[in-house]
């Protein structure tokens, strides 16, 4: 079994072991055992990353064999410079996710450890997946486990939630669905990604098919106006599914736009091009102004995930190296700061059950050392320079001047949006004297919490000062796509 | 005289019908309340009927007999064995069901089961337009005498009851169908019908008008008995009316024997005739993933819920035969029923599984039949709640699991040829599937998301237990790995038309 099969099965394997094996009356044995589980799961991501050949565009660590022979279907694996680093974000905030979760989960702990490991399986399927087929697969499969978990163990509006997140995104992989057999049937009978790539396309279809990925992916970035589910979604799912479905759940959107939707409709993307960034920018400005007048934290963060999002499909748009590896770069770091957005709220919202900014204030005079890693994460939202966020937007940001200086322009004013809501937030909720008695009765962060907080802390901090391990990777796969995109692939 | 090859396809057949004989027989000195050895016996025969037409199947040799009425092929002895299979789960699924509701006073639920077999066998083996419609009537009379067994059931008679007006209805439709395409053509033989028909008006006996209205009729019989819309009254009302045990007999294996007089009458006997019924069936689809699914939507007893469910999956099932026959290029054909066929196949898997859970939640004096009576099967039992889970990601065709390769398998035959009809059948199809997910994952919410409203235990005899997982472990399992069924069904159909 190669690594990424390991990758991808040992996690399952684990998750699947606690939904056989698992029951509440010896919860603390299940949650050690997811703990070893994805920390298993993240061990073997490392050889991946260490073994990875810095410098090459093609396909690494490739397994490829014959899935389904009806339909010429590969179980076909690789990792590029482009999913790399999204492999090893994933074991890790599922290794995140397990902590946080410890002591706030007692019911039917098995299972809500079962779900996030058969979760971050399925999502590293879907990142390392190089047939379409496969791909689609763990795409569809991820909606499952998610379904479950904002179901069970979400807010008091989990139902709906659940409900709109399925089918939200549902409707648009199916069309995507439908594009994937078209693609089938005109290559002559393959599924292969790379195969695909080379495909002539006449200019009608490519239209066609570019909106059927986008229907897919744009949901599930989520992109303006198809982002409606997220806050909904956020507000009620508990605080692992929030940080999972921030942090990885929307770069599997936004990875289909580099692997399906450029390299396949190279002339549609260009075509088309102007609207993405007519989009992008109206997350970016649109959105943040959202966020900023928003009553409740989780929303506040979702909305401020949409912005950020916009970045990505920005920098994907412009057609430029740096546009491109600064969107990456800004979905590996949004992995790291939203999610601890995301259980910095959990945090507080274990104590005092509000989602509410206006039930807190002055948290810092109760929690000093909680309220300084908030501090760190607040200003890496806000894209501070030296934090993880703020790397990805300038590179974009300087890509968009580069091809268009009013793009450029419009896409900055985000970062004094993305500080005006950050900043604002933290006043208000960390900021003065305590607000209520509920502030007043809090206990600051345990070891447990101080550890998660500390490790999202260090990767924040780590990728803002030194980022260099993350953009080296992928230069030459970027170089490689743009490349291949700016081919027309017109008959 | 009747030559020993015509013997050699029908020992299955034969079999069955000397044993249903015999344990009716049997039967008479059980006096246990569960006919264990009925049961026993019952259960025998089947795995044996079952491993004949497998091993036959596996041969992979196509035999006439009786004088070309009867054939055996693989694709038929596959179906066959895939129905002795399905009836065989039925019995273990519905036994203590049945016995809790005094429908085992005497051994007649297996008696009958085992003749509607064999009418779905000579159905499925029939190579002639009489012996197709007889066997037919078997399954069908013994069916209407299965929904009436628990006679002072007052549901399970009107059910009953109108299963049978209709029925009778249907099989009318069909008979003068087939009796005006015998008028035109002369034959009943099926390959003599296709040679007629492909001839032309030189090697017609009547007149091709009289033709296509017999195969307006005959369709129209074949729409009733698949319980398509706009035939489909009957099946939310003898899915609800019948005990769940026999909704379960006559929502199972029968569909894989509606399936091959599908394709005998329609894509064997009357292809020549593909484009004037692929348009009727296009229609029949359409307004059946319409009706069935928005329909299923507003019901809150599950059985008719899945009554509804049942009449979108088989519009979704008719549009793999719309795609056999484009123009004049048959190319398609195999691709095209063999997709039909890994349909029907993982949908009676599926339903085997559904109605196993309903029955087993069901006890002494309570039906399990709202949805809400599933609510918190999660805290009462995972293993059933993850199981049916897995049937109702499979029905609303999420991956990975085998109801999701079924739909692209048809989705796939109807895009082979690219024209905007088949696309806009396509995304039509899957925007249904979309409204259909609503449904199967309401089922999974109350299951998950809601409190339990009563707290009992499950119980089932082991048998129950572990067919139960073993169903739920094959749905998983074709999902991960279904290149050998898909194969399977592919090369069966192939050969038909080879």
């Amino acid at each position: 079994m190669g690594l990424l099969s390991l990758a991808i099965w040992v996690p399952i394997f684990f998750g699947t072991a606690l939904l056989a094996f698992g029951r509440d009356e010896h919860a603390g044995a299940v949650r050690w055992m997811a703990l070893i589980g994805a920390l298993a799961g993240l061990a073997v991501t490392w050889p991946v990353y260490a073994g990875f050949e810095t410098g090459s565009a093609a396909m690494q660590l490739v397994e490829k064999s014959l899935w389904i022979e009806r339909f010429n279907v590969h179980y076909h694996l690789g990792v590029d410079g482009i999913s790399l680093w999204l492999v090893p974000l994933t074991a890790f905030i599922t290794v995140i996710v397990v902590l946080a979760g410890w002591e706030v989960i007692t019911e039917r702990v098995n299972q809500y450890m079962g779900a996030f490991l058969i979760l971050s399986g399925l999502m590293i399927g879907v990142f390392t997946s190089l047939d379409a087929m496969l791909f689609y697969v763990f795409f569809e499969a991820t909606l499952i486990p998610m379904y479950l978990i904002i179901g069970i163990w979400g807010g008091p509006n989990k139902i709906y939630a659940a409900f709109k997140f399925f089918l939200y995104t549902l409707m648009g992989s199916l069309l995507m669905l439908v594009a994937l057999v078209y693609l089938y049937n005109v290559s002559g009978g393959s599924f292969d990604l790379a195969t695909w790539h080379q495909l002539k396309i006449g200019a009608h279809a490519q239209t066609l098919l570019f909106f059927a990925f986008f229907a897919a992916f744009a949901v599930k970035v989520p992109m303006w106006p198809v982002h409606t589910w997220l806050p909904d979604v956020h507000v009620e799912a508990p605080t692992g599914g929030s940080a999972v479905l921030a942090a990885i759940m929307l770069k599997l959107g936004a990875y289909g736009f580099l692997r399906f939707s450029l390299p396949i409709a190279p002339d549609a993307s260009h075509e088309w091009a102007w609207l993405m960034i007519a989009l992008s920018l109206i997350a970016v400005i649109y959105v943040g102004l959202v966020a900023m007048v928003q009553q409740d934290m989780k929303k506040l963060v979702a909305y401020s995930s949409v912005a950020h999002m916009g970045f990505v499909t920005l920098g994907f748009f412009v057609f430029n190296d740096l546009g491109v590896s600064g969107a990456i770069v800004q979905m590996i770091s949004h992995g790291f700061v939203s999610a601890a957005m995301f259980l910095a709220i959990g945090v507080l919202y274990d104590r005092v059950h509000s989602r509410e900014i206006a039930a807190y204030g002055g948290v810092v005079n109760t929690m000093p050392r909680f309220a300084a890693f908030a501090l760190l994460f607040t200003m890496a939202n806000a894209g501070l320079p030296g934090t993880a966020g703020f790397v990805g937007e300038w590179m974009v940001i300087i890509a968009a001047v580069k091809a268009n200086f009013w793009v450029g322009m419009l896409a900055a004013t985000a970062l004094i949006f993305g500080a005006a809501y950050s900043l604002w937030m933290f006043k208000r909720v960390y900021l003065g004297a305590p607000g209520n008695d509920d502030v007043k009765a809090l206990t600051d962060i345990n070891k447990r919490e101080f550890l998660v907080m500390a490790l999202l802390a260090f990767m924040v901090l780590y990728m803002g000062v030194y980022p260099k391990p993350f953009t080296d990777v992928m230069d030459a796969s970027v170089a490689e796509l743009l490349r291949h995109v700016a081919i027309s692939k017109l008959p | 005289m009747i030559d020993n090859l015509s013997w050699v396809t029908a020992y299955p057949e034969i079999l069955l019908l000397v044993m249903a004989c015999v344990i009716a027989l049997v039967d008479l000195a059980v006096k246990t309340p569960l006919r264990g050895a009925t049961y026993v016996l019952t259960l025998a025969t089947l795995a044996v009927v079952a491993y004949l037409q497998g091993s036959y199947a596996a041969t992979g040799q196509t035999l006439h007999g009786f004088g070309g009425m009867i054939v055996s092929d693989p694709m038929g002895n596959w179906l066959k064995c895939f129905a002795s299979i399905a009836v065989f789960v039925t019995l273990v699924y519905g036994r203590g069901y049945a016995g809790a509701r005094d429908m085992m006073r005497g051994g007649e639920l297996f008696t009958l089961s085992l003749l509607a077999l064999l009418g779905m066998f000579v159905m499925i083996s029939g190579h002639n337009f009489l012996i197709i419609y007889l066997g037919l009537e078997l399954l069908t009379l013994a069916s209407y005498a299965l929904v009436a067994l628990r006679r002072d059931d007052l549901n399970a008679t009107e059910a009953a009851m109108k299963y049978f007006v209709l029925g009778a209805l249907a099989s009318g439709f069909l008979l003068y169908g087939l009796s005006l395409v015998y008028g035109a053509t002369g034959s009943l033989n099926v390959t003599e019908v296709m040679q007629a028909i492909a001839g032309g008006e030189g090697s017609l006996k009547g007149s091709a008008q009289v033709l296509v209205l017999g195969l307006v009729f005959v369709v129209a019989g074949l729409a009733f008995k698949l319980g398509v819309v706009p035939f489909h009254m009957w099946v939310p009302d003898v899915y609800h009316g019948a005990p769940t045990a026999v909704t379960l007999l006559i929502g199972g294996a029968p569909k894989l024997a509606a399936f091959a007089i599908v394709v005998r009458l329609l894509a064997e006997g009357l292809q020549p005739l593909a484009v004037d019924w692929q348009q009727m069936l296009a229609v029949l689809a359409v307004l059946s993933l319409l009706v069935g699914n928005l329909t299923a939507i507003a019901q809150s007893n599950l059985k008719r819920m899945l009554a509804f469910s049942t009449i979108a999956q088989m519009g979704f099932l008719l549009l793999a035969l719309v795609a056999g026959v484009v123009g004049d290029d048959k190319s398609n054909l195999a691709n095209a029923y063999g997709s039909a066929m890994f349909y029907v196949v993982s949908y009676v898997l599926t339903t085997l599984g559904t109605f196993g859970v309903i029955l087993l939640l069901s006890r002494q004096g309570f039906e399990s039949e709202e949805v809400q009576d599933l609510a918190g099967l999660n805290q009462r039992s995972p293993l059933y709640a993850g199981i049916m889970a897995i049937f109702m990601f499979s029905l609303a065709g999420v991956p990975p699991l085998v109801g999701f390769y079924a739909k692209l398998s048809v989705l796939q035959a109807l895009l082979a040829h690219g024209g905007s009809f088949y696309i806009g059948l396509a995304v039509f199809a899957v925007i249904m599937s979309l409204i259909g997910a609503f449904y199967y994952l309401r089922v999974v919410k109350v299951m998950y998301f809601d409190a339990p409203a009563q707290t009992a235990p499950i119980e089932a005899p082991v048998e129950v237990r572990s067919l139960l997982s073993l169903n739920g472990a094959l749905v998983l399992v074709l999902g991960l790995l279904p290149g050998g069924l898909m194969a399977l069904c592919a090369q069966a159909v192939a050969q038909l038309f080879a």
